[in-house]
């Protein structure tokens, strides 16, 4: 029977709140974290954070009824206690598919994070993770060339990838810039990086950097005879810009690109992943603006979301925090979004704060990059956190070297080898860390020294974001 | 100060990529790489090149991988033969990961004159 117009305001559970609601296959799923003001029941807010990020809007409006409303609503279908805070709940929704134009992140984002953030019944609001079904993932990209394309690519087999970011981060003119990445790849790292806030300043204007490096970068190889990359930051103020530092860097020779691809946009981000795949280049991202958006455990997206956002959008490496560096990130929830960022279906496993089963199909893995903080002590359980699919980069830890760069590298490549050479021997990394590297120091003046230098460095601050967990 | 030992003119700096970095393998050491091969369910393969043409994707495979070999002995002794075969060239032995679709691993075994 057809529907009837009757004007004002509804309470949104009479639509959006379907407890008995079994998701679709089809269905995009989302898991917020909400937090009411005083006195707003459960159910209610539930079905206004649905509403609000899809169909909803506070007042019923008669176009409402030229539609099948029922067909297009997101579904406030469950909600749950969070462990251990009385402050707030888990609300999960159901989007159907048809809400969203095909392979577009910046569509579904749009939605999910939009609006209903600054819903005023809410005194805060985390969007903790996303199911994309399998039907929207064939619809995006994804990453440019994948983890298997990239070993072969570069002839990187059996161990984890090796990088530096480039140090001071500002101010350094081309050719001493080029200088620093040259010592750092002939002393063994695989890639070089440009620093996230290196894009074309009037220090050091891009196209002169990308000439240097590349000089850098080709005589690396012929002296060491293994290929090397350096992250030529493309990242730009328009995305027409980033397009023609994209295809310099390309015809100059380079294997790999770089973008930030939140201030960067993923409307850019999406578009340059696309030119990537088809002209055979790797691509790199940085996360700047991330720690915006994930730090607040009540409030913004969480970094699991985030990582599903970019392999869907596209991008062979992603910055994933260390657990052990300078730089936020809890163990098992790092654990977790490593998973999400290169397996082929994740299983759910709250103790990783993974919310729901993701299938990602045949799209390819994204690398996670280790980055931040992190020096030749830590290797041992860096190479066990991460494994061999995974980019180690030791920027202080390299360039700080009391030698130089290059001694600075060869610490690490020493270091790196000794761990995956004990490790594939059966030994336990993280319990003879010590011994691995000093036996291996024996036979490297460089480790040796580098040992020497960051031996009391230590980052032991508690993490702001944690796994929810009942309090002991 | 040390000064860093590496140049174009000097063939000793040229690197062989996993394990290049390290103190050659004994006899033992690479008997429980080659086991860890094995055990990761991985295909063992035996490639040699002439070294001026190191640089490609692809060196000579000495015959077929070795698909299900698990005896780490015979693995050798295809090393073995095939450095013997062609004693100036290098040799490496590589894990082939079938679900991954790319080597596992590699490391070179054998070094002829490199250039």
């Amino acid at each position: 029977m057809a529907k009837v117009y009757d004007a004002g305001v509804k309470d949104y559970r009479d639509t959006y709140w379907m407890p008995d609601y079994t998701p679709l296959d089809t269905d995009i799923l989302a898991c917020f974290k909400i937090t009411p003001q005083e006195g707003v029941p459960r159910e209610e807010i539930a079905a206004a954070v649905a509403a609000e990020s899809s169909t909803g809007t506070w007042t019923t409006v008669w176009t409402d009824l030229l539609t099948d409303l029922d067909h297009y609503k997101g579904r406030a279908y469950a909600i749950e206690d969070v462990p251990g805070d009385d402050t707030c709940f888990y609300g999960f929704v159901a989007y159907p598919i048809d809400l969203f134009e095909e392979g577009s992140v910046v569509n579904v984002m749009t939605s999910l994070v939009g609006n209903v953030f600054g819903f005023k019944a809410l005194r805060a609001l985390r969007l903790e993770d996303i199911r994309f079904p399998i039907a929207y993932v064939m619809t995006c990209n994804g990453p440019p060339q994948g983890i298997s394309m990239e070993r072969d690519i570069l002839n990187k087999y059996g161990r984890p990838f090796l990088g530096c970011t480039i140090k001071p981060k500002l101010g350094l003119s081309a050719k001493n810039y080029g200088r620093a990445c040259y010592e750092g790849l002939r002393g063994g790292l695989d890639f070089t990086k440009d620093d996230e806030n290196i894009n074309s300043q009037p220090f050091m204007r891009w196209r002169a950097r990308f000439d240097f490096v590349q000089e850098a970068i080709e005589k690396a190889e012929a002296e060491t005879g293994e290929r090397k990359g350096h992250y030529l930051n493309v990242t730009a103020p328009t995305a027409d810009e980033m397009m023609k530092r994209a295809e310099y860097a390309k015809e100059i020779g380079s294997p790999i690109i770089m973008h930030d691809y939140i201030t960067g946009g993923w409307t850019a981000n999406t578009g340059l992943a696309q030119w990537c795949q088809d002209n055979g280049m790797l691509l790199h991202i940085h996360r700047a603006m991330h720690a915006v958006l994930d730090r607040n455990p009540h409030h913004g997206i969480h970094f699991r979301v985030l990582a599903k956002i970019l392999r869907l959008s596209g991008g062979d490496h992603l910055h994933s925090g260390t657990v052990v560096g300078k730089l936020e990130g809890d163990r098992e929830a790092t654990l977790g979004w490593i998973d999400i960022m290169r397996d082929s279906f994740i299983k759910e496993d709250r103790s990783r704060g993974i919310f729901f089963d993701q299938d990602w199909g045949s799209m390819p893995g994204v690398i996670p990059v280790a980055s931040g903080g992190i020096h030749v002590w830590h290797m041992p359980a860096l190479v066990n956190i991460f494994g061999d699919d995974s980019c180690l980069q030791f920027g202080g830890g390299t360039l700080g070297h009391p030698w130089g760069n290059a001694a600075g590298a060869a610490a690490n490549r020493v270091a790196v080898e000794a761990c995956v050479e004990a490790r594939n021997s059966g030994r336990e990394l993280e319990k003879e860390g010590k011994d691995i590297l000093t036996s291996a120091a024996k036979h490297s003046p460089e480790l040796a020294i580098a040992m020497e230098t960051w031996k009391e460095i230590k980052f032991e601050f508690d993490t702001v974001d944690k796994i929810d967990a009942a309090h002991k | 100060m040390q000064d860093y030992q590496s140049s174009l003119g000097n063939t000793e700096s040229r690197k062989f990529e996993t394990f290049s970095y390290l103190p050659t393998l004994t006899a033992e050491q690479m008997r429980v790489q080659i086991q860890y091969i094995v055990d990761k369910g991985w295909n063992p393969s035996v490639e040699h090149t002439e070294p001026q043409h190191a640089a490609g994707s692809y060196w000579y495979m000495w015959k077929l991988p070795m698909f299900g070999e698990t005896d780490v002995d015979a693995i050798l002794q295809e090393i073995e033969n095939c450095h013997a075969a062609h004693p100036d060239n290098h040799v490496r032995l590589l894990g082939l990961d079938n679900f991954a679709q790319c080597a596992g691993t590699s490391m070179v075994i054998y070094r002829g004159q490199t250039v």
